[in-house]
């Protein structure tokens, strides 16, 4: 559950690609075990932010703590203590069930024991027993998906991101993926999360919503509705994005 | 149904072990817009592309204006629009290039239907001298639709134009389609998000290669013949497991804020509220709603009994 532990500390981050602000002075904080959900338009500046809470590019300027480390001295350290996953990259198609999860197992730097005792569990636990030996390619899009997100925790990180995590799935999968992220959130695990389904976005504890590089919204899905008069999320979002 | 423009018959088309399309039977109407909803690997692309004529079904066969589209394949491409759902301009032309290129093809001249794409194209033509590799996804997409309107097509195809769109972007996309279906146009458009079904005029749900209902959006809803119940409490996560708890034929799935809810016997509302105080929820709420496009999709795939 939500304590007030901060994670993600962020204080007048500005990112700048020659004269074009991406970034344009943002701050604000992210809770342990929260749900935060990170929306905005297309090239509303989400991913230049993500990147940079990742550790994989450098600020122009201001504060940002990530997991307690520093985004300009400490990277490799951030790299080890969060996850990551996004829909269309995370897994190796030509790589069985079992390989990918030693792969990405050793990415994070487990050691071969840890690897081999945390990968029977996992792969009982994803019912994938049956699957453990199939290539990636050939199972359902709902459990690789389920497998991605496994792998990118497989590490216990402090901080999971989940870049449009459900983009195409049918709506059961989507939902019974939601439930894994609120499980994973419950052990104190805090999950950064972008999406295009509006309907998810009353799902997160909280939710920025992003517009030309700046956030022009924080609060809970509930919060927004009464300050925006809005019914439900898809009108929250159009109103601040249209401004 | 009005008389059909496009009708779908018996189509089926496997690649290898995997049904992609299993006897789909669909009927389209003139000048209407025309939503194929369904997830990834529902087999929406296969069926547009035997649609364009860009693949041959293993049986069953597409008529459009009562004319096989197999046997009249140049005429059916001579009046068909296409937009691909992966981006497949020249991204070493420039977006006029691009243009004047997919003009020259179908026979006709960018100034001749400037009048046509103007609502797309002026929002890109001050970037007309950039090069396609440069444009923003958003602005791909508005090039993309241009060039499958250039030669002025009586049926337009789109392959998930949406897909990974933001929300403002989606909303002025459906705009543009609906004009275009005002000006006369056919249009047939997938898409794997639900909410969108209620802004065509007709569409089919689609699943795992096959059909699972075509009509009017607000017909398909209609016969969503079970009482559904939107409950809240202070814990969500927790709600959607003990609703699911609460009889062996339950059915609870999480909704936006709500979980959405529903049995096959009958039930009582109070039964189910002071069941949910005794599992510690707080804050309980109990309303019936009406089924959206989304309950009906999903309770379809539950009766298949398939999910993974």
């Amino acid at each position: 559950m939500v304590d007030r532990k901060t994670i993600i500390k962020v204080n007048g981050l500005v990112k700048m690609y020659g004269n074009f602000t991406a970034n344009d002075n943002l701050s604000f904080e992210v809770y342990k075990g929260e749900i935060f959900g990170f929306l905005g338009a297309n090239g509303a500046g989400k991913t230049t932010a993500i990147r940079i809470l990742c550790g994989l590019s450098y600020p122009t300027s201001g504060e940002i703590e990530v997991a307690g480390y520093d985004a300009y001295t400490q990277r490799e350290k951030i790299k080890s203590n969060i996850g990551y996953m996004s829909q269309k990259f995370s897994l190796y198609e030509d790589l069985t069930v079992r390989e990918n999860i030693r792969f990405y197992a050793g990415i994070y730097g487990l050691s071969d024991s840890e690897i081999r005792g945390k990968t029977d569990i996992l792969i009982d636990k994803l019912d994938l027993k049956k699957a453990a030996n199939k290539l990636v390619k050939d199972i359902p899009l709902g459990w690789k998906q389920k497998l991605a997100f496994s792998v990118a925790v497989f590490h216990d990180p402090k901080l999971v991101f989940l870049d449009e995590p459900t983009g195409g799935v049918d709506p059961i999968t989507r939902r019974k993926f939601w439930e894994l992220i609120y499980d994973t959130a419950k052990k104190g695990v805090t999950v950064f999360v972008t999406t295009h389904y509006m309907d998810e976005a009353e799902y997160c504890d909280r939710i920025s919503v992003m517009s030309e590089g700046r956030i022009e919204a924080l609060d809970t899905p509930a919060n927004l509705k009464t300050k925006y008069s809005a019914s439900n999320m898809d009108e929250v979002f159009l109103k601040i994005a249209r401004n | 149904m009005k008389d059909s423009y496009l009708e779908i018959i018996s189509l089926s088309k496997s690649f290898r072990d995997t049904r992609a399309l299993s006897d789909i039977n669909i009927k389209i109407p003139e000048k209407c817009l025309f939503g194929i909803i369904g997830p990834d690997g529902a087999g929406k692309t296969t069926l547009l592309r035997i649609i364009t004529t860009l693949m041959l079904p293993d049986t069953g066969s597409v008529r459009i204006k009562d004319m096989d589209i197999i046997r009249n394949y140049k005429k059916v491409r001579s009046f068909t629009g296409y937009m691909p759902g992966r981006f497949s301009l020249y991204q070493d032309l420039t977006v006029e290039e691009n243009l004047e290129f997919y003009a020259t093809i179908f026979g006709t001249t960018l100034q001749k239907n400037y009048n046509l794409i103007r609502d797309v194209y002026s929002h890109i033509e001050p970037f007309k001298k950039r090069l396609t590799r440069n444009l923003s996804g958003g602005m791909k997409q508005k090039l993309a639709l241009s060039c499958a309107l250039i030669h002025n097509p009586e049926l337009l195809v789109l392959d998930e134009p949406t897909t990974g769109v933001d929300a403002v972007s989606r909303d002025e996309f459906w705009g543009v389609l609906k004009r275009l279906r005002d000006n006369g146009m056919t249009i047939i458009v997938s898409t794997p998000y639900m909410n969108e079904a209620g802004l065509c005029d007709y569409v089919a749900l689609m699943h795992d290669g096959r059909l699972i209902e075509t009509d009017i959006p607000d017909r398909i809803v209609e016969r969503f013949n079970k009482s559904l119940l939107a409950i809240k409490s202070d814990n969500i996560n927790k709600l959607v497991n003990d609703l699911r708890g609460y009889s062996s034929d339950s059915s609870a799935y999480l909704f936006g804020h709500e979980v959405h809810y529903y049995q096959e016997k009958k039930f009582s509302i109070t039964d189910i509220e002071n069941y949910l105080k005794r599992k510690g929820h707080e804050k309980i709420e109990i309303k019936g709603v009406r089924a959206n496009i989304e309950d009906c999709f999903i309770t379809a795939i539950e009766d298949y009994g398939d999910i993974a």
